[in-house]
C-alpha cells in the first residue's frame, strides 16, 4: 500500500521491541465478541489511476457549471477565482497543519486569520469577527445562540425571506434547546411583517440581505424597533461579493452580521466545504462562538499572533462554552483572504458593480421573454422570475438544453406555493452569450 | 577548507557570529512578513476585471455609504506574502506531527485531484438532480462504506466536523427520547472526553455529569451503572479513549445503559486505531460521528475545513437529518434521488437539519478516494501500523518517560505524564516547546485531564521506522538532558522557531483582534479643502 512506509520486516522487528508476539496482542482489550478476523466487505487496495478512473466516472456524470450558461444562485454562488487562490491553499504548510495550538511554529496560519478577521469586520462594517464559522447556515444558528445570551431572552424572529435552510438550522437548533423560534413565511413580492412581530420578549431579530428572492433590504428600521425592545438584529449576508456595493449591515445597525463567504476564494463544490462568516460589536466579543486569532509579543519583544479569548471555548470551559465548535474552516477562510487580498476595496468594487450589471442585463432578458415577470425592484446579482406554469418544469426543460436557469422557488419552499418562481442569479462568470442562451433557451420552453 | 572552482571558500569562517543581527530582521529563510495591512493599498488590485458598459443600477438606494479598508496587493506580492507566511507554520507534509487524538496523516494528493475534478467541485447544490447524478452516486458510495467500516445501519452526512456530528447524533438522540415520550435531562461524560462531548450535552440543555476514570485509565462499569437512572439520555465515551486505551468493558457499559432506556453516544475521534478490525456497531453504539479529517486523511487546512458525518443504529436511524441520498434499486432502476424536505421523507420522521446544504462533499471525494486506495485490505494495515507505531514508542520510551497506567499496550496514541520530570525543573510545557527546536510539532499536552501534565502521542500509520527511531531518539535525549538538570534547553524554548514564547496573558487580557491604523504621532497635516 502506497502510503503505508512500514515494511513487513519493519513490524516483525518493531513487535520485537514491543516484546509481543503479534499483531493481535496489541488488541488484546477488544472483547472476543467484537474481534473481527476478516476483512470488512469492501474491495481491495487500488492503484492510484484505478481511483483516477473509477471517481473520473462518477465525476463525469455531473453537469458543471462552468460548461454551461449557469444562473443557480440561492445560497451559494459561481464567481471566477484567480488561480493564486488555489495555488496558495495547496501551499503544504497551509493544507497539512493543524490548528495552530502551537503559536510558535504556527505563525503562518495565525496571522492569516488575523487579516481574515480584520477583513471581515471591514467588510460587514463591524468592529470584530472570528476565525470563521461551517458556513453561513450553523453561522446563524451559533448567532442566535450568542444573542439569548446577550439579552437572556430565547425567542428569535425570522423573516420570511431568510433562506429556508437557514430558517430550518435555526429552528432544529432551538427546537432542541427549547428555545422560541417565529419564523414567518416567504413574501416574494410587497412587505414582511418582520417589525410587528418584534416585542420585549425578542432576543434577535434575524433578517437576511440580499434575501432569498434577491430583494435588498433597508435593515434600518428593523435595527431601530429592535433596539427599541432590547433586542439585537442579526444580518445574514449568503453573498458576500454584494458588499463591495450595497451598504454594510453594521452601517444600518446590525448587532452581529452572519455571511457564508463561500462566494470570495472558494468553489461551488456542491455545497460544501464553505466558510462562514461571523463579526459583531466589541462589547459582544466575550459571548462570540469560535475561535479567534489576536495580536501579542513574544519574548524577544516582536510581534506574533495566538489564539486568544479561548475561556469561551470548549477545550477549555467544556459545558460552559459559548459553542462547541472546535475544528472551522480554516483553509476556506484562507482562501477567502488571499482572494480579497487580491481584489482589494477597488477590486471588490469593480467585482460588484460586474455582477449587478450582469444581473441587471439578464433581467432585462429574461423580462422580455413573454409571460416572464421580474418581482423585484431592487436587487443585487439575484432576482425573482414568474414564469407561466410548473417552475420545476421549466427548470428541467432548461436543463435539458444545457441551460442551468436557477432554483426553482418549490425547491426551497415546497409547501409554500409559490411553484411559478424561479430565483435567478446572474455574476461576472455570465457572458452576453449566456444571457442570450438562457433568454432564447426559456421563450422556447414557454412556447 | 575546501574550494569550489571560482576559488571561493566553501566551508564556513571560523570568526562568523551567529547572533549577529541583521538589517532587515530575516533569518537567510525566515523572513519578517508584515500584515497587509502595512504593505497594500485599497486603489491597488491584482484581479483584471473587465470594463461593462451597463450603467442601470437598481440597488433600491442601499448603495454602500463607505469604502472597506480592505487593502489590495499585485499578483505577485500576494503570491509572496502568503508563501512567506506559509514558511512559518509546521505542517504534516513537513515532519512527524504527534498530536494526539488529531490522527495527522499523511493526505494523499491523489485525494486534493479528485476533489478539483470539475464534475465534483464544480455543481452547485441547487442544480437539478439529474444534473448531478455522479455526485450523488459519490456520497452513497463513502455512506456505504463508512456504515460497512462501522458495522451501523443508518447514517448523517451533513454535519461539517466533528463537534457538528456530535451535535447531529445528540439530537438523534434527544428526538428518539421525544418521540416515545421519554424526556430526560442528563448525560453522562467521563473526565477524559474532549470538551467538545460536554459543551455538545449542555447546547442542548442537558444537565453533565463526570464519570470518574479508574486506576487503569478506563471507565468503571460500577461507576455507570451508578449513575444510571430513568433521567440519563445518553452516555458519551471516546473509544478507543483519549488515554489511547481500549475500552474493554465497552460491551457491557452499552448493555447497562440500554437496559436503563438510554443511548450510547461514542466519539469516533480515535477511529484510525480501530478500523477494520472491531465494528463500533459491534459494540452496542448508537451513534458515533466520523472524523473524515482524521481516519480519512482529509487535511487539516490549520483548522479546518473538517467533515463529521455520523453513523446511526437502528433505534435512531428514523431520526436522521434532512437531506439525505436516496440509491436506486439493486435492478439500478432509476436514479439517485436527494430527499431535501420532510415532504418527500417517506416514513422517516427527520430531528430537522444541520447545515444549508448536503455536507462537506469537497471532503467526501477525499475521503472516498482514500478509503479506495486503501481498500479493505489497507484500512486493516493502516490501523494496525498506526498501533504499532505508538506501542513502538511506548516501549522505547517506557524506561524514560512516565506512563500513567502501567506497561500495558495502548491504541493508536501512547499517554505519558509528567511524573518523569519530578524535581527536574521542567514542566510539560517546557518539555512541548524544546521540542520545537529539535523540529518536531509537540504532541498534545494537558489533555487528557484526567493525567498530571498529560503528554499525548500519536504518530498515525504514516512515519517510516526511521522517522519513529529519530523521534524515540530525539525525545530520549530530551528526558535525559531534563533529569541531568539541564534546564536552559527548556526553560526559554524554543529558540530557533520563527518566534520564541508568545505572551498569551496579554493576548486575552489586552485582546487585540484587528489591525487598527497605528495612531499617528504627530497631529496630521490639515487637508487642503478642495482634497
Amino acid at each position: 500500500m502506497r502510503y503505508l512506509p512500514l515494511s513487513d520486516a519493519d513490524r516483525v522487528e518493531m513487535l520485537a521491541r514491543i516484546g509481543v508476539a503479534g499483531i493481535d496482542d496489541l488488541f488484546a482489550d477488544v472483547p472476543e465478541a467484537a474481534r473481527r478476523d476478516g476483512l470488512v466487505d469492501l474491495p481491495l487496495g487500488k492503484s492510484e489511476m484505478a481511483v483516477e478512473r473509477q471517481l473520473g466516472a462518477l465525476a463525469a456524470k455531473n453537469a458543471a457549471a462552468g460548461a454551461t450558461p449557469f444562473f443557480v444562485g440561492a445560497g451559494a454562488y459561481r464567481h471566477h477565482v484567480p488561480s493564486t487562490v488555489d495555488h496558495l491553499i495547496q501551499r503544504s504548510e497551509f493544507l497539512t497543519s493543524y490548528t495552530p495550538y502551537q503559536p510558535e511554529v504556527s505563525q503562518g496560519t495565525l496571522q492569516v486569520l488575523f487579516e481574515f478577521q480584520t477583513q471581515v469586520a471591514e467588510l460587514t462594517g463591524m468592529e470584530v469577527a472570528n476565525a470563521s464559522m461551517y458556513d453561513g447556515s450553523t453561522g446563524t444558528a451559533e448567532a442566535v445562540l450568542m444573542a439569548h445570551r446577550l439579552t437572556r431572552r430565547d425567542k428569535a424572529v425570522l423573516a420570511g425571506n431568510l433562506h429556508p435552510h437557514y430558517t430550518a438550522v435555526v429552528e432544529t437548533t432551538a427546537q432542541m434547546a427549547g428555545h422560541a423560534v417565529d419564523a414567518l413565511p416567504p413574501v416574494p413580492v410587497g412587505e414582511d411583517d418582520v417589525l410587528a412581530r418584534i416585542d420585549d420578549e425578542t432576543s434577535c431579530v434575524v433578517v437576511q440581505t440580499p434575501d432569498v428572492f434577491g430583494h435588498l433590504v433597508d435593515l434600518r428600521p428593523i435595527a431601530e424597533k429592535a433596539h427599541a425592545h432590547g433586542a439585537l438584529l442579526i444580518a445574514v449576508v449568503t453573498e458576500a461579493v454584494s458588499l463591495g456595493l450595497v451598504e454594510a449591515p453594521g452601517a444600518m445597525g446590525a448587532d452581529i452580521v452572519v455571511g457564508e463567504g463561500q462566494s470570495i476564494g472558494n468553489g461551488l463544490t456542491f455545497g460544501g466545504p464553505y466558510v462562514g462568516l461571523f463579526a459583531t460589536r466589541k462589547k459582544f466579543v466575550r459571548q462570540m462562538p469560535g475561535r479567534l486569532a489576536g495580536e501579542t509579543v513574544d519574548a524577544e519583544g516582536r510581534r506574533g499572533f495566538v489564539l486568544t479569548l479561548s475561556t469561551r471555548e470548549q477545550h477549555i470551559r467544556r459545558d460552559k462554552a459559548t459553542s462547541n465548535i472546535c475544528t472551522n474552516s480554516g483553509l476556506c477562510a484562507l482562501a477567502f483572504t488571499i482572494h480579497m487580498t487580491l481584489l482589494g476595496a477597488a477590486g471588490l468594487k469593480r467585482l460588484a458593480r460586474l455582477n449587478h450589471a450582469s444581473a441587471v442585463k439578464l433581467a432585462k432578458a429574461l423580462g422580455a421573454v413573454p409571460g416572464v415577470a421580474v418581482l423585484n425592484s431592487a436587487w443585487f446579482n439575484e432576482f425573482t422570475i414568474r414564469v407561466p406554469g410548473n417552475a420545476t418544469d421549466v427548470i428541467e426543460a432548461l436543463a435539458k438544453r444545457g441551460v442551468l436557469g436557477g432554483v426553482p422557488a418549490r425547491r426551497l419552499f415546497p409547501a409554500a406555493g409559490h411553484d411559478d418562481l424561479i430565483v435567478v442569479a446572474a455574476t461576472e462568470i455570465n457572458s452576453d452569450d449566456d444571457r442570450a442562451a438562457y433568454a432564447a433557451a426559456l421563450q422556447e420552453v414557454l412556447a | 577548507m575546501s574550494m569550489n572552482t571560482q576559488g571561493r571558500p566553501t566551508a564556513p569562517g571560523e570568526a562568523a557570529d551567529a547572533t549577529h543581527p541583521t538589517f532587515t530582521g530575516n533569518k537567510a529563510l525566515m523572513i519578517e512578513e508584515p500584515l497587509i495591512y502595512e504593505i497594500g493599498r485599497p486603489d491597488v488590485t491584482g484581479v483584471d476585471l473587465d470594463d461593462d458598459a451597463e450603467t442601470e443600477t437598481h440597488l433600491g438606494g442601499l448603495e454602500r455609504s463607505a469604502d472597506p479598508d480592505l487593502p489590495g496587493l499585485s499578483e505577485p506580492e500576494t503570491m509572496r506574502h502568503y508563501v512567506r507566511l506559509s514558511q512559518k507554520n509546521y505542517a504534516i507534509d513537513a515532519g512527524l506531527y504527534p498530536l494526539g487524538s488529531c490522527t495527522m496523516k499523511h493526505n494523499p494528493r491523489l485525494n486534493e485531484k479528485m476533489a478539483r475534478l470539475p464534475g465534483f467541485a464544480d455543481i452547485h447544490p441547487l442544480q437539478p438532480v439529474s444534473t448531478v447524478q455522479g455526485a450523488l452516486a459519490l456520497i452513497d458510495l463513502l455512506a456505504e462504506g463508512l456504515k460497512e467500516l462501522t458495522g451501523m445501519p443508518g447514517i448523517a452526512m451533513s454535519p461539517k466536523a466533528g463537534a457538528h456530528g456530535e451535535l447531529c447524533g445528540m439530537m438523534a438522540i434527544k428526538a428518539a427520547l421525544e418521540a416515545r415520550g421519554d424526556a430526560r435531562a442528563i448525560v453522562l461524560v467521563p473526565e477524559s472526553a474532549h470538551g467538545t462531548n460536554p459543551a455538545t450535552a449542555a447546547l442542548l440543555g442537558y444537565k453533565v455529569e463526570a464519570i470518574a476514570a479508574r486506576d487503569d485509565g478506563t471507565v468503571d462499569v460500577a461507576a455507570v451503572k451508578e449513575k444510571l437512572s430513568d433521567q440519563v439520555a445518553a452516555i458519551m465515551l471516546t473509544n478507543p479513549n483519549t488515554c489511547g486505551l481500549f475500552e474493554r468493558d465497552i460491551i457491557e457499559i452499552a448493555e447497562a445503559v440500554h437496559d436503563a432506556g438510554a443511548f450510547f453516544y461514542c466519539d469516533g475521534a480515535n477511529l484510525n486505531a480501530i478500523l477494520g478490525r472491531v465494528r463500533p456497531g459491534d459494540l452496542g453504539v448508537d451513534a458515533m460521528h466520523i472524523n473524515l479529517h482524521k481516519t480519512f486523511s482529509t487535511p487539516h487546512g490549520g483548522g479546518g475545513p473538517g467533515a463529521g458525518p455520523v453513523v446511526l443504529s437502528e433505534a435512531l436511524m428514523p431520526f436522521a437529518p434532512l437531506p439525505w441520498v436516496v440509491a436506486p434499486t439493486s435492478q439500478g432502476e432509476g436514479g439517485h434521488t436527494l430527499v431535501e424536505h420532510v415532504e418527500s421523507a417517506g416514513g422517516a420522521t427527520p430531528f430537522g437539519r444541520m447545515t444549508a446544504f448536503h455536507g462537506q462533499m469537497g471532503m467526501f471525494v477525499r475521503a472516498a478516494s482514500w478509503m479506495l486506495s486503501h481498500g479493505a485490505d489497507g484500512m486493516r494495515q493502516a490501523a494496525e501500523d498506526a498501533v504499532l507505531s505508538a506501542n513502538y514508542i511506548r516501549a522505547s520510551l517506557q524506561d524514560l518517560m512516565s506512563l500513567p497506567f502501567g506497561e500495558r499496550p495502548c491504541m493508536h496514541e501512547v499517554l505519558f505524564d509528567d511524573s518523569f520530570l519530578n524535581d527536574t525543573g521542567v514542566t510539560t510545557l517546557d518539555f512541548a516547546k524544546a521540542m520545537i527546536d529539535e523540529g518536531y510539532h509537540p504532541m498534545t499536552m494537558y489533555f487528557p485531564l484526567v493525567v498530571h501534565g498529560a503528554l499525548l502521542i500519536e504518530p498515525t500509520e504514516s512515519e517510516s521506522k526511521a522517522s519513529l527511531d529519530l523521534f524515540v531518539a530525539t525525545l530520549r535525549d530530551l528526558a535525559m538532558a531534563a533529569s541531568r538538570g539541564e534546564t536552559g534547553r527548556f526553560a526559554e524554548a524554543p529558540f530557533h522557531a520563527p518566534r520564541r514564547r508568545l505572551d498569551e496573558t496579554r493576548a486575552a487580557r489586552q485582546p487585540v483582534l484587528r489591525w487598527t491604523p497605528p495612531a499617528p504621532t504627530e497631529p496630521e497635516p490639515k487637508r487642503d479643502a478642495a482634497e
